[in-house]
């Protein structure tokens, strides 16, 4: 092959635009290097960076401004014997900073060149993130008044592995090019260029002026060894392959009869830290012992055992329609931060309603049946009350039975945790006959 | 029967895993963070991959690169993640990339509330992508939906190569339910259409007024490329109204044309009844609840719960509702698919019910309006 260039679409860029030097080189490259055009992916930007992908004949991703680099990074992870290249202008590179510096940080192998002659060309000449101040552009003294990013240092510190700052101009260019893609991590270029057709005209920029700029900054000439580490994607594929698989959600046979035949609905009330939703969990899983249906939803902060913790569980031998509690027929109230989260419902109580009290809390006045429990004279921790509450339910055989309780905590537990828990409701079991 | 408990969010997981979904990246939100969880359980172990991005936009450009390489991608977020998701969008929607969006909804607008769930996105999911086409939006009720049209949500991505999205909401996707896992009737797995070798190949070139291109990955053996741009069957920037036109058009037509094959819905019909309440959603729930306790009481009422909520399935709304002498709207928003069945059903009297204050619409509340209103 003598080109990867489409000779039916040759470059067609402003006369004396630099990216024309560009893709000279990198179709050079891509010859040195004896890829097949089908190895290669353009990944471009928007922009006049993004015309890129226009004039080879290889793969080409064409996407949105800035976001060149997430897409390639998709590509990459799945197909990573790709050379994948993307092209992106300093426009590019101020839009999608974020994903910049993430690169930078993932270092997964793509190449990136940045085309980077200091203003939106495209748009008419607005200044860009690369923009000098003292710069004449199309957006008035905007410039002025902003310091423009070094590309170069920004990537080393967010943990570039390979970065090369370079005039367009230079002669090997294309060997320079051929280095970076060759480099098994992310690797960047900062090619600096002529905006012949908007930058220029205001601003003297000639192939001196800008070798003289890159010598006046400190050099970057490709692997950065404080950064050095495995690529991402071997990385990836790597701890991948030693994670276990999930096993499949399990199922629950019905084992013993149900206590009831229609819809119960049950609130389990307290604080953050007192396994709340654990219970409403092993409720549920109770519940599917018995064949029944199961629905459970949980309402707490964002703070970790700090607040409320709240838990609505119905359990219903058909199918559960509304998952709303509105009447309840049990309420399990072992904390006040809960009760409190919770006590309008309280009004809508039944004489028929089962409350279950933490003597230390005090709950809104109500209807039903309602039994105070000396939890902490009978030595139950604040984290084990829900449990302990539920082995209560079960002995009075109240929804559930002892069965289907420790059916529940069989599925939910394993081990010495099944252990503890069990011994947890059979002795707070014991504790109640005696008491 | 086994009996299986899932969150509907663990439900979706599932389901793209029965789909053979391989690829997921999102940015954690409440309440969609457990998909993106459960996904990170579920493919890294069995050689998918599954990545949290830096942000949202990351995310979706992450999946719309795997897409196009041949993976069968998915993404999971909230409102404040689909507003982020929206350029994205229009791209997966113009270039034709199979994409699979959840977008478990919460109270907005804007930051609104975490853990309260609302259907407020129902008509931004539709039009909040730039150039007006259709995308594919499916609404679950519980968790079996939640799997099962995930399932579907995956091979209607495939078939017609474009963004599907799951309508879910905090209270289907944070709501842990029983479901019996072997009784739902899940479709065979499809796969997007390769082109033939033998022909050259023309990444948007199709058959027909209504055809959906053939496939070939980016980075296989043949030439494929993708643009943003407006483009003709060669994937290269046109100018050519004709060709700018027709693409248009067919951009509309492969989904409006086959509607009819991907037309999803509950009905719990009554005879006699004359209220006919159409919904969807977590408020199906609700609805179903409040037409128990109205036959009972006297009032026969019939329920329709769509399923497939864009395209708009009005064939099925129009003949569904003919011989009603009231339609109800019963939707978590203040009135937002109404404006498609009054449109629809313009000979119709059609009454509305929404709420939007983070409280599921409760039966009474419906049951209320169905024999007041």
């Amino acid at each position: 092959m003598h080109s990867f260039i489409d000779s039916s679409r040759p470059p067609a860029y402003c006369p004396g635009c630099s990216h024309e030097v560009v893709t000279r080189a990198l179709d050079k490259a891509f010859l040195q290097m004896g890829l097949h055009q089908n190895q290669v992916v353009i990944v471009s930007d928007i922009g006049c960076s993004g015309l890129f992908d226009i004039f080879f004949k290889t793969h080409a991703f064409h996407g949105l401004h800035g976001r060149a680099l997430t897409y390639a990074t998709g590509i990459k992870l799945a197909r990573p014997d790709l050379h994948v290249v993307v092209t992106m202008g300093d426009g590019g590179l101020g839009i999608g900073g974020a994903h910049l510096l993430s690169t930078c940080r993932r270092n997964i192998d793509i190449t990136l060149l940045i085309l980077n002659n200091f203003n939106y060309g495209m748009t008419g000449g607005q200044f860009s993130a690369t923009t000098p101040p003292d710069a004449l552009v199309g957006s008035g003294f905007l410039n002025q008044i902003e310091k423009p990013m070094d590309a170069c240092r920004v990537m080393r510190a967010a943990g570039a592995s390979y970065v090369t700052r370079i005039s367009a101009y230079q002669s090997d260019l294309s060997a320079e090019m051929e280095q970076a893609i060759r480099f098994n991590g992310f690797s960047a270029m900062d090619i600096w260029g002529i905006c012949p057709g908007r930058y220029a005209r205001r601003n003297k920029t000639t192939f001196k002026t800008i070798q003289a700029a890159i010598e006046s900054l400190p050099p970057f000439h490709g692997p950065v060894p404080e950064n050095f580490r495995e690529e991402y994607g071997e990385h990836y594929r790597q701890k991948a392959s030693m994670q276990k698989p999930l096993p499949a959600p399990m199922e629950v046979a019905k084992k013993f009869p149900a206590l009831f035949n229609d819809r119960k609905e049950i609130l389990i009330l307290g604080s953050a830290g007192q396994r709340i939703v654990t219970a409403g969990e092993i409720l549920s899983y109770a519940g599917l012992t018995a064949g029944l249906h199961a629905t459970q939803k949980n309402d707490y902060p964002i703070t970790v055992l700090r607040g409320h913790s709240a838990c609505e569980v119905i359990l219903s031998p058909d199918k559960i329609d509304y998952a709303g509690i509105t009447a309840p027929d049990v309420i399990l109230a072992l904390g006040q931060e809960g009760i409190d989260r919770k006590k309008a419902l309280f009004s809508n109580c039944r004489e028929d309603t089962f409350v279950l009290v933490d003597s230390t809390a005090e709950i809104p006045d109500c209807r039903g049946t309602i039994l105070s429990i000396d939890f902490k004279g009978k030595k139950i921790k604040r984290q084990d009350m829900a449990m302990a509450a539920l082995s209560l339910l079960a002995q009075q055989q109240r929804l559930i039975n002892p069965d289907m309780l420790e059916a529940a905590l069989s599925i939910r537990f394993k081990g010495s945790t099944l252990d503890r828990v069990l011994a947890l409701v059979r002795h707070f079991a014991i504790v109640e006959n005696n008491g | 029967m086994s009996l299986t408990l899932l969150e509907g969010n663990e439900a979706v997981a599932w389901g793209a895993h029965r789909a053979g979904c391989n690829f997921f990246a999102g940015y954690p939100i409440t309440p969609a963070t457990t998909i993106l969880n459960t996904m990170m359980k579920i493919l890294p172990p069995k050689g998918g991959i599954c990545i949290q991005g830096e942000d949202e936009i990351a995310s979706m450009g992450f999946c719309l690169g795997a897409s196009m390489a041949g993976m069968k991608v998915m993404t999971a977020t909230s409102g404040p993640g689909i507003s982020l998701y929206s350029e994205n969008i229009s791209f997966a929607i113009g270039s034709e990339i199979p994409i699979v969006i959840i977008d478990v909804q919460r109270l907005g607008p804007s930051t609104g509330s975490a853990t309260k769930g609302a259907d407020g996105d129902i008509q931004f999911l539709r039009w909040g992508s730039s150039g007006g086409l259709p995308v594919i939006v499916l609404a679950p009720m519980d968790v079996s939906d939640c799997y099962l049209l995930t399932v579907h949500a995956f091979n209607l991505a495939e078939t017609f190569r474009c963004p599907v999205f799951i309508a879910s909401n905090k209270e289907i996707g944070m709501t842990r339910e029983s479901l019996e896992l072997d009784a739902v009737a899940l479709p065979p797995m499809v796969q997007r259409t390769a082109a033939p070798d033998n022909a050259p190949y023309l990444p948007f070139a199709t058959t027909g007024i209504s055809g959906v291109p053939d496939f070939m990955p980016v980075g296989g053996e043949t030439i494929a490329r993708q643009t943003s741009s407006t483009h003709g069957p060669d994937g290269y920037i046109t100018v050519d109204p004709e060709v700018i036109a027709k693409n248009q058009a067919r951009l509309r037509k492969k989904l409006e044309d086959s509607l009819d094959t991907f037309t999803f819905y509950d009905e719990h019909m009554e005879a006699d009844a004359e209220v006919l309440v159409i919904t969807y959603g977590i408020s199906a729930r609700s609805v179903m609840a409040a037409a128990k306790k109205c036959s009972i009481s006297g009032t026969p009422v019939s329920v329709l719960t769509l399923k497939t909520l864009w395209p708009v399935p009005e064939a099925l709304i129009k003949k569904k509702a003919s011989g009603y002498k009231r339609v109800l709207v019963v939707e978590m928003n203040l009135g937002q698919y109404i404006h498609e069945i009054r449109r629809i059903l313009s000979n119709h009297s059609v009454g509305f019910l929404g709420q939007m204050d983070g409280n599921l619409i409760t039966p009474s509340q419906i049951e209320e309006f169905i024999t007041n209103a």
